[in-house]
């Protein structure tokens, strides 16, 4: 199978357990279940190729100008990963099905589980390290959605948060460190980096990659001192914990450094901190596990030090250490998360994970007991169990590894980590399951279904199989190991054996077996030691950081951003005057080359009513009813300016904008206090007048500027005229620009014109519902309210003016190709025929005869513009491009038919849609209970009146 | 003209900043409003301005005006309608819910901490 298809199948399979969670929990398991099942099966298929030694590629450009590209790559190291996260996430998926409870959402996660199997499967199988980190980065998503699944645990959220705090922060360092990689190499492609070694540790920036590089890999595997999250993100399901904190997320640090080994590994400086980090979290990690009586918490900080284990190994930069290395992550991946299964069994059975409340259960869940007992034997490292195997070689590679100068530091350290190790594996079972029967578990305890114990015995039976026969999984370590030291080194061969003969690491491991027994003898007052024993507590730590970081946060932003949008608009308008003044200082300034054109008398009367208009605005804006009225005249002017400047198309849209702003405005201001207060000290309106008149020249002065000169480059517009005809079909050149030419850009528009008329529907709605609604309907108007609320006057005016507006809306619609015109007046035009009517007659009377809600007549606009651009595809064309033909019906003469016009239909449709439905808003907002809904279109029949006083009182109730 | 036209720019842009930078939402609005007619009219200035010569193409005429800042600016005022009708919706809203139209924060409303 493609290696896309094995990266793609859990992102699209993660679309189908939402959508099956209704059909039923088996449906839902189903789906995921073969879902990962065909992912695995297609990995399958490429082993063949890969046990051939060859390396399997798949490749789709993306960005190729920044190196990002779609490339995949399987060889042995991806596929024993892909491999590992597929088949334990097939047995995870059938021990969830039965883990979780009937009350907990299980579409849900198995989307979140999914999502996180396909970002696995990405980092293992990603080529490029661009694309690598994208995954990477998902992994640390998934996982925050996954650890805090149970939301109403106040631990599963801060556990969420931790851990994404944390591995986010190291996934943020990693990508600087991939990109100084990248950097050094000249290539983002792993297949091509791995093999530039020398050209990569001769660079003098080898050090802060390696370090950036490592801090997302320590973060990622709980490596000291990051380890605190894993313990942490125990609240998650069990389930959960032995994917993701056993078999597979911890693993992508420990994966990646596996990866970079042929590279990064050798030095003196991998060799320390990688070493050392290793070697701290091993024995850390090992002696508090022995002292937590939480059975996952146990589990947890052992999985902190057998991840430390590992990175040891990788840290020594030897081939046996990496073939240690792989062995372990193998044989890890099956015991632990068996181990957790296990624990999951017991607290689903016995209520508790307390390892204090519990013992004795071997009598009553034998089946579990078993599984446990063999896979925590294996973890302390006895011997015929997988376990054994490779702590062996740990202890023989820790044997002749010199840290520091000294011989002894890590062999003696890697025995204490062991003892420990060892130790809490016998605490965990021997707390447990051994000792009397009890009466006072919080839940009777019992074997469960075989649903749920299958899975871990399954591994079980891998754990034994491997530690009898190692033979059988040798030459397939052997290849993956060959495929992370690379060319790098020699492997020494047949050393995976059970008996390698009286050596040191077989001291070190009885040393290590009979220590832990010892200790366990003496575990109660070691144990009342370790608790009176002050140490730091990481989470009290980490929250103290976090506060501390918000303080710092805080202290910078608040009295930058103190809540006062007068203040951000003067710096920001301050600003750019500065900056603007401070290009023209720099900049050289061309001679004028036009001429200025004189003005007539009538140009200088709308220029100086616009002025005055203005300035009244200015002084007067307190009265807001007057301000409306002036800020007409200025809209007006501007208007008959556009006409009298050749743009007939932009005086129409301009006057019919006009018109409805002015309704929303009064509309507005119907709640509105009627005056503005003065409150700003003159010195306040005096610095502001400055600034303003300060802009007011600027932009003065850059548009006289301009008006005088030509453009630097010659202008696309000269096409435009040239082609309209030509190509667009149409004389009016703005309007085939608008539908032809960036007919892209202008149904973005009316995307963007339906967008904020939906908001301003939903903001209604909140308003309406929320504690509002009582004030606006028990509101007293604070002016006399007219005596005939639908004069009927205005009533037959508007009915009969309708049509003809229609007519006239159609019309200019129709011409618009050719003549100034088009959909957005057309629809302006119609929409006020519409207001019309509401005004007339009352938003209820209107509204009860709306035929089409105006969301619909917004998203049919779209859709229409939409179809008509997609319609283009069928005949091989881009989207949107636009055709026309001229027909002839007669007795008609000839007229044209152009795909335009009914992208100019949508066009209009929207914009009928948006304004009727902001204004329609406003107008529900004006609804009180003390007025009754007009039924009729207008109030002048008395009869009717002293016939409807009766039930007025009803109605009122109703509203 | 090109000086009516210029100068008619700046005193809307001048008024538009004053009124924005005023203390309450409703001058707030009507200064953006008057800033919205100041940007488009240099938008559309920025083709030049040629009287008497729409960009409708016709037989006997050789020059238009520049369409392309046109087309720009006509789509420009429809979405001003929109930005307007959102920023007054926006500015009704708070002042219904708080009974207070100011633009600022006020002291006593201040001080909501980022909840845990």
């Amino acid at each position: 199978m493609s290696l896309f298809l094995i990266v793609a199948l859990p992102f699209f399979g993660a679309l189908l357990p939402g959508i099956m969670n209704s059909a039923g929990r088996s449906a839902c398991f189903g789906v995921t279940f073969t879902v990962t099942l065909s992912a695995f099966v297609g990995l399958l298929t490429n082993l063949p190729t890969v046990l051939a030694g060859e390396v399997v590629m798949a490749r789709v450009n993306w960005m190729p100008e920044l190196g990002l590209n779609f490339t995949l790559m399987l060889d042995g190291l991806g596929f024993f990963f892909a491999f590992l996260i597929l088949g334990i996430g097939l047995l995870i998926i059938a021990y969830g099905r039965q883990y979780l409870s009937r009350d907990d959402h299980m579409g849900e996660f198995f989307t979140y589980l999914l999502l996180f199997q396909g970002a696995m499967v990405g980092i293992v199988l990603s080529d490029n390290i661009l694309l690598l980190l994208v995954f990477w980065e998902l992994t640390s998503l998934a996982s925050f959605l996954l650890i805090g699944y149970w939301k109403h645990l106040p631990e599963g959220r801060q556990g969420a948060r931790m851990a994404l705090a944390v591995t986010g922060m190291g996934g943020l360092a990693m990508i600087g460190g991939m990109l100084i990689l990248g950097q050094i190499v000249g290539s983002y492609d792993l297949s091509v980096i791995l093999q530039n070694r020398e050209a990569i540790q001769a660079d003098p920036l080898y050090v802060p990659a390696l370090l950036l590089i490592l801090l997302g890999c320590f973060t990622k595997s709980a490596q000291f001192p990051f380890h605190f999250w894993l313990p942490h993100a125990m609240a998650a399901p069990t389930p959960v914990s032995a994917y993701l904190h056993s078999a597979t997320m911890v693993k992508a640090g420990i994966f990646l450094m596996a990866r970079m080994w042929p590279v990064l590994s050798g030095t003196p400086e991998w060799f320390y901190i990688v070493t050392t980090a290793g070697l701290v979290t091993m024995v850390l990690g090992a002696v508090i596990a022995l002292f937590k009586h939480d059975l996952k918490s146990l589990l947890a900080f052992s999985t902190v030090s057998h991840l430390g284990l590992i990175t040891m190994l990788l840290g020594t930069g030897t081939a046996f250490g990496a073939l240690a290395a792989v062995f372990h992550i193998l044989n890890h991946a099956t015991f632990k998360a068996a181990l957790f299964m296990s624990a999951g069994i017991v607290d689903h059975e016995a209520h508790t994970r307390d390892i204090r409340r519990l013992g004795g259960l071997r009598h009553l869940m034998p089946v579990t007991f078993t599984i446990a007992t063999i896979a925590a034997l294996s973890m302390a490292g006895i011997p015929f169990l997988n376990g054994f195997l490779s702590k062996e070689m740990m202890l023989e590679e820790a044997h002749h590894t010199v840290l520091f100068g000294s011989h002894w530091l890590v062999p003696v350290m890697a025995t204490v980590g062991s003892l420990f190790s060892a130790a809490y594996c016998f605490r965990f079972i021997g707390h447990t399951f051994l000792g009397p029967v009890r009466d006072d578990y919080p839940h009777k305890p019992h074997d469960p279904g075989a649903g749920m114990w299958l899975p871990p015995a399954i591994l079980v039976v891998l754990v034994v199989v491997i530690g009898v026969a190692p033979f059988l999984v040798q030459d397939f370590v052997f290849m993956v190991t060959k495929s992370v030291i690379g060319e790098a080194a020699e492997l020494k061969t047949k050393y995976i054996k059970i008996w390698h003969g009286l050596v040191p690491a077989l001291y070190m491991s009885i040393i290590a077996v009979v220590g832990g027994l010892a200790m366990m003898l003496v575990f109660k007052p070691l144990s009342k030691v370790w608790e009176t024993t002050p140490r730091p507590e990481a989470k009290v730590i980490f929250e103290a950081i976090v506060e501390a970081i918000v303080r710092l946060a805080q202290a910078l932003t608040h009295p930058l951003h103190n809540g006062s949008f007068t203040r951000y608009a003067m710096i920001g308008i301050v600003a750019m005057i500065a900056a603007g003044y401070h290009a023209w200082a720099t900049g050289t300034v061309a001679d004028p080359v036009r001429e200025l054109q004189a003005a007539g008398p009538v140009p200088i009367a709308g220029w100086a009513m616009l002025v005055a208009a203005t300035g009244g605005l200015v002084v007067m804006h307190r009265n807001r009813l007057l301000a409306l009225i002036l800020i007409g005249i200025v809209g007006l002017m501007v208007s008959v300016g556009f006409v009298y400047l050749s743009a007939p198309d932009l005086a129409m849209t301009q006057f019919t904008v006009e018109v409805v702003t002015i309704i929303l405005l009064l509309l507005a201001l119907n709640f509105l206090p009627n005056r503005t207060p003065t409150e700003s000290t003159s010195l306040r309106r005096v610095r502001d007048a400055g600034v303003a008149i300060a802009a007011g020249l600027a932009t003065f002065g850059l548009a006289y500027h301009y008006m005088l000169r030509d453009t630097v480059a010659a202008s696309i517009s000269e096409y435009h005229l040239a082609n309209s005809y030509k190509g667009g079909g149409g004389t009016n050149v703005v309007n085939v620009i608008l539908v032809d030419f960036r007919g892209f850009d202008t149904y973005g528009e009316i995307i963007v014109l339906g967008i904020a008329a939906l908001l301003i529907y939903a903001l209604t709605e909140t308003l309406l519902g929320g504690p509002v609604r009582r004030r606006l309907l028990n509101r007293i108007p604070d002016q006399a309210r007219s005596g005939d609320m639908h004069p009927m006057m205005m009533v037959v005016l508007t009915r009969v003016i309708m049509p003809v507006v229609l007519l006239v809306g159609f019309y200019i619609f129709l011409r618009g190709h050719n003549e100034p015109g088009g959909g957005f007046i057309a629809g302006l035009i119609v929409s006020i025929a519409v207001v019309m009517q509401y005004m007339a007659s009352g938003f209820s009377w209107a509204s009860a005869r709306l035929k089409y809600p105006y969301h619909g007549v917004i998203g049919a606009g779209v859709l229409v513009a939409g179809l008509t651009g997609i319609g283009s595809w069928f005949v091989g064309k881009p989207f949107l491009t636009s055709d026309f033909t001229y027909v002839r019906i007669p007795p008609f003469h000839k007229f044209e038919l152009a795909t335009a016009a009914l992208f100019d239909l949508g066009v209009f449709l929207a914009v009928v849609g948006a304004v009727m439905l902001s204004l329609e808003s406003f107008s529900r907002l004006a609804r009180r209970a003390d007025t009754e809904d007009s039924v009729h279109p207008m109030d002048i029949d008395p009869s009717r009146n002293a016939a409807a006083s009766g039930s007025a009182v009803d109605m009122k109730e109703d509203t | 003209m090109e000086l009516l036209v210029a100068s008619a720019i700046g005193v809307l842009t001048a008024a538009g900043i004053y009124l924005v930078l005023r203390l309450r939402t409703f001058p707030v609005i009507l200064g953006m409003s008057l800033l919205t007619y100041a940007v488009n009219v240099f938008l559309f200035a920025s083709g030049r301005l040629t009287i008497g010569a729409p960009p409708i193409l016709s037989d006997d005429v050789t020059t238009y005006t520049d369409p392309l800042p046109q087309a720009l600016v006509l789509t420009a005022i429809v979405i001003s309608f929109g930005m307007t009708a959102v920023v007054v919706m926006i500015s009704l809203g708070a002042y219904l819910g708080s009974d207070d139209d100011h633009v600022d924060d006020q002291p006593e409303s201040t001080g909501s901490e980022a909840s845990q």
